[in-house]
């Protein structure tokens, strides 16, 4: 029983200290970002590379979401005859929450993994010592550019996999069952606010880049300097930043349209 | 040499006491780097040479004692007054430590583009010299790792230099190397001392390279400094500890074997292969 009470008392103190330590990096991180202003390819080439990459994986995806949303909301509108407010159900589902959350996800699974395994092979392979004795930050020369890429990147990302969702429920929803092409359209028009859902879903999407890439970047850098030790941290950045993604999804919905 | 001696040294280490995860690695170690010589650092594998190239880098901060380069204590100097340190000082990593995302070219190339403003045509002028001195400019174009090990750390010598620092730290530049780029490295390294005016802190265990090279020998063992001198004074010494590791003879101070219970005893117990039969 003691052992127990120990043992739960080593690991809380555990899971506090590592919180502790990427905050102190996230901070470092931070305070670094102006020396990147002068250097924007080193962005670029990051947002390339997080961003341009995983963008395969999140059109694919949104095309099936929006079609299964459009043939689910159509089973759903028919029976109330209200098939004609589709274009609003598909378009609001997406902006609202799956845009974001399963951008964050499809992000953390092809972008996150693939930070961490960088950033700690870097570590493994001694990189990150070396740029050191080079007198060369590794926290702003490596780490910083890829958080901000992250950043960047969820939001359009998002706004890419609502937009070809949208489609693929007008695909559905519109050529193969039959729901008047106008009203899917002037419906989404009308009913989907700016403020309320677009803003508010740009919002979340840069709330979970931020904790994703953070938590892919604090990982990475963290990890144990062997192969063993780095494919537990992309196992750790995968999970977290799902956990992450859903918890504060939550939170944040809660918080915009909890009243 | 009588004048030289006179000159302050470079680097000097006084009463250097290092823990990794509670095991002495250094206990009270003493030193000097003199300027514009080679001073080669020798001792059995895990004694701690790679820890010390790293702590004189200010990578680790010592337990105890003082680490000064040009009298400015590194043991205390803030991150900034590091970074500018550093800048002095080139490092070759006992695996090279390449950047693996770009070829051999742009690794020459970063420090000079991180730390200068050097039109490009001058980098690549650079780069190229630097690349020539090791014998590698025609493998340029060349990722980390499409580089063999000798080649890697190769290039990786031709990025330390880039930035002509006043130290150079080699660890085992000599590891991996065949014969003819060894002799070529070996020549290089004393060519190097001596034409940019460098001073050299060399990590070896090829024996017979290094102490053609070096104007003076540390052996380390155990967490201290065993024996010091030239190598003909380490030759001809009566110390234990310089004839055992010179010679490369099994029986001496230097125990070849990590710490271990008695060896009959130990293969008659069996206790690992039970306890996972079990
Ligand atoms: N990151 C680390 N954590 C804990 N102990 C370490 C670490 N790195 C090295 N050590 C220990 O410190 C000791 C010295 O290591 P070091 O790498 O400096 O040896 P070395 O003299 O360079 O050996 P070699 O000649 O094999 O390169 C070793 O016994 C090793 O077990
Ligand atoms: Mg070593």
């Amino acid at each position: 029983m003691l052992d127990l009470l120990q043992n739960l008392g080593r690991r809380g103190l555990g899971v506090f200290e590592r919180l502790g330590r990427a905050s102190l990096l996230l901070v470092q991180i931070l305070s670094g970002l102006h020396t990147l202003l002068p250097r924007p390819r080193l962005v670029i080439q990051q947002v390339f590379s997080v961003g341009v990459l995983s963008l395969v994986i999140i059109v694919v995806s949104g095309t099936f979401v929006g079609m299964v949303l459009g043939l689910q909301g159509y089973n759903t509108l028919v029976d109330f005859g209200a098939e004609e407010s589709l274009g609003v159900v598909v378009a609001l589902s997406l902006v609202r929450e799956l845009g974001p959350v399963v951008t964050a996800l499809l992000f953390a699974g092809r972008a996150g993994s693939a930070l961490t395994a960088e950033i700690g092979l870097m570590k493994a392979t001694e990189q990150l010592s070396a740029l050191e004795m080079m007198a060369v930050d590794p926290v702003r020369r490596v780490l910083a550019p890829r958080f901000i890429a992250g950043f960047i990147s969820m939001p359009l990302l998002a706004a890419i996999f609502s937009a070809v969702g949208v489609l693929g429920g007008y695909f559905v929803g519109v050529g193969l069952l039959g729901v008047d092409e106008g009203a899917y359209w002037s419906q989404m028009q009308d009913k989907v606010d700016l403020y309320d859902d677009v803003y508010n879903g740009v919002i979340k999407s840069l709330a979970f880049g931020w904790v994703a890439t953070w938590i892919a970047v604090f990982e990475g850098h963290d990890a144990v300097p062997t192969s063993e030790g780095v494919s537990r941290a992309t196992t750790r950045t995968v999970v977290y930043t799902s956990l992450a993604v859903l918890g504060l999804d939550f939170v944040l919905t809660a918080l915009m349209f909890g009243d | 040499m009588q004048q030289q001696d006179n000159d302050e040294p470079l680097v000097t280490i006084r009463d250097l006491t290092f823990r990794r995860d509670g095991r002495v690695i250094f206990d009270g170690v003493d030193l000097d780097i003199r300027r514009g010589r080679v001073t080669a650092i020798m001792g059995p594998s895990g004694t701690g040479k790679t820890t010390l190239l790293r702590l004189v880098g200010g990578q680790l901060r010592p337990e105890r004692g003082s680490i000064r380069f040009e009298g400015e204590e590194i043991t205390r100097a803030g991150r900034g007054r590091l970074y500018e340190l550093r800048k002095r000082m080139g490092m070759l990593f006992q695996n090279g430590a390449l950047l693996t995302d770009m070829n051999v070219y742009d690794n020459v190339a970063f420090p000079l583009r991180e730390h200068t403003d050097l039109p490009e045509a001058m980098i690549r002028d650079l780069v190229l010299m630097k690349l020539e001195a090791v014998g590698l400019r025609g493998a340029r174009r060349l990722m980390p790792s499409q580089l063999s090990g000798g080649m890697a750390r190769r290039v990786a010598l031709a990025r330390a230099i880039a930035l002509d620092p006043d130290m150079i730290l080699y660890d085992e530049p000599f590891t991996g190397q065949d014969p003819i780029s060894m002799g070529v490295l070996v020549r290089l390294i004393r060519t190097l001392n001596e034409s940019l005016g460098l001073t050299s802190v060399l990590v070896s265990h090829d024996i017979a390279e290094a102490a053609s090279i070096s104007d003076y020998i540390y052996l380390l063992a155990g967490g201290r400094v065993v024996a010091q001198g030239t190598a003909d004074e380490l030759y001809e010494s009566d110390s234990q500890w310089a004839q055992q590791f010179l010679k490369g003879l099994p029986d001496g101070p230097v125990p070849f074997h990590y710490p271990a219970p008695d060896y009959a005893g130990d293969l008659l117990a069996g206790g690992e292969g039970r306890e996972a039969a079990a």
